[in-house]
């Protein structure tokens, strides 16, 4: 028996009976629990401006940053997280909030196997490829701006 | 002897009987259809433990400890422990071989591992090397989320066709003569690998290794899917068991209402489980409760078992291989005298604190 073409026609088989991702809700969940994380990034930021209006730009948006890390921190501390994001998917993932997300969760799962080799080593098991990618883009985007 | 055997089945002629069994699933699984049938749930996933893996051993434990007292006998008195798990080097059952002071036999077989472990007990009590054997195994939500997918605070979501791991532990105590339901026949399967590729689609991967197996029991055995009160399939889910059915009918064999997957029986639909549970844990419990319980009263007299498990490994996954998927079939019947009662909901929560206070003593003692 030929197993490649019985192994192709077993997958074609079970992926038109895979049930289907239903896309508008999960895309509108998405939508609007990421634009409501962002609306809070706002709202703290409009805060700390009207607290210390001598504040620049970008320290602001670096407090804004500090603090949503802080309280992605604590809700996947706390064990919210992970239900936020088992319903609203990419939207609370892409925001800052979700990169908390992704270093807080190894750290907590692997501290029980040390400091050094639990939880050094594995906080960037989820969160490690985008640190490099990030990183390589930059660098690529900086020799292109050197360019130009 | 070697009569006995046929292609893939031994069929037992001195009938290795189930002289003891016992179940113990986690919270979630409380809450599903067969959470009054379960000998014990826990109450939460850590059982006093401090990690789950610890909780993990010490459910197993739980559970061998618990079926050697309902077959009336003390863990000395057990000649082999047969034991398997999901785990990397099948630590828990490892682990937990330590508190018993007998022979280990450490089996990995993914989720088919209950089926793999009680035809291994059968076929050494039917052949008279040991006279009682216990067959355990145990999976972990936490822990094999943990191994095999995403740490569990991790905000992401669970595509379609996932499986949800139960949490829980079955052991079966195997001993020739006395009384009870008594294994008929094993049939050891074949690792099958239709090219599934997708680690959240076991089902799909397991299903074909269940329809192989499934055929050469009724082959072997020369029986016909009506035959058997229940067939039961081990953690094939929603999917995989849809898929099974259309096997199956493809070669020409049509499972009609005795057919049941047990990963898509133990949680409810509105648990947030998708395709249903998977995991050693999945099938084990449910064969040590509902089923082995109805073959002692009479209400099942002949039941087809088959556990499944994907042979899956992230590493092999990563390099891109597919899964092969694995299937053990038991065929268990019920003998006379039935019992005439179950025991009550009561008498298990008793039971069950027993169990923990000897299984303290004991771990200090073997300390």
């Amino acid at each position: 028996m030929n197993y490649k073409d019985r192994n192709k026609k077993y997958n074609e088989y079970v992926k038109q009976k895979i049930p289907k991702t239903r896309s508008w809700p999960t895309l509108f969940n998405a939508f609007w629990v990421g634009g409501v994380i962002c609306m809070i990034g706002q709202g703290i930021g409009d805060g700390i401006r009207a607290i210390w209006p001598d504040l620049s730009g970008s320290m602001v948006s670096a407090y804004i940053s500090i603090i949503l890390i802080f309280i992605a921190s604590l809700l996947t501390g706390i064990g919210v997280y992970d239900r936020i994001g088992a319903f609203a998917g990419a939207g609370s993932i892409v925001p800052i909030t979700g990169f908390s997300n992704s270093i807080t969760s190894p750290a907590m799962d692997y501290k029980n196997e040390g400091i050094i080799f639990g939880l050094c080593v594995k906080m960037f098991s989820i969160a490690g490829p985008v640190i490099v990618i990030g990183v390589l883009a930059s660098a690529v985007v900086g020799l292109i701006y050197l360019f130009i | 002897m070697i009569k006995e055997a046929k292609n893939q089945t031994i069929v037992f002629k001195n009938k290795p009987r189930i002289i003891g069994n016992y179940s113990i699933a986690g919270p979630k699984e409380g809450k599903g259809p067969f959470g009054e049938m379960f000998d014990y749930v826990m109450k939460d996933d850590f059982f006093g433990e401090k990690t789950y893996e610890k909780a993990e051993r010490k459910m197993l434990e739980h559970a061998i400890f618990g079926a050697t007292d309902k077959a009336l006998l003390r863990p000395d008195n057990i000649d082999m422990l047969i034991c398997g798990d999901l785990l990397n080097q099948i630590i828990t059952s490892s682990y937990a071989a330590r508190a018993f002071d007998v022979s280990y036999l450490g089996i990995f077989s993914a989720c088919s591992a209950m089926a793999l472990s009680i035809g291994i007990g059968a076929s050494m009590v039917n052949a008279g090397y040991f006279k009682n054997v216990a067959c355990a195994t145990s999976s972990h939500f936490s822990t094999a989320e943990r191994q095999f997918r995403f740490p569990l605070e991790l905000g992401n979501q669970r595509p379609p066709t996932s499986q949800w791991t139960c949490t829980g532990s079955g052991c079966t105590v195997l001993s020739l003569g006395g009384q009870g339901p008594y294994i008929d026949s094993v049939t050891f399967g074949k690792a099958m690998d239709y090219g599934v590729c997708d680690v959240n689609n076991m089902g799909a991967a397991m299903a074909p290794a269940a329809m192989e197996t499934m055929i050469s029991v009724f082959k072997d055995t020369k029986t016909k899917p009506e035959d058997y009160d229940l067939i039961l399939t081990g953690d094939l889910g929603k999917l995989g068991a849809e898929i099974l059915l259309d096997l199956m009918e493809e070669r020409g064999y049509k499972l009609g209402k005795n057919y049941c997957d047990c990963g898509q029986m133990i949680f409810y639909h509105d648990q947030n489980v998708l395709m249903g549970g998977s995991g050693c844990g999945c099938s084990a419990t449910i064969f040590n409760s509902y089923v082995v319980e109805r073959l002692k009263t009479g209400q099942l007299k002949k039941v087809l078992y088959i556990a499944t498990g994907a042979l899956l490994s992230t590493t092999a996954c990563q390099q891109g291989e597919s899964i092969p998927g694995i299937a053990h079939a038991l065929v268990v019947k019920a003998s006379p005298p039935f019992e005439e009662r179950t025991v009550t909901k009561k008498e298990k929560q008793q039971f069950a604190e027993n169990i923990k206070k000897q299984l303290k003593k004991y771990n200090v003692e073997g300390e």
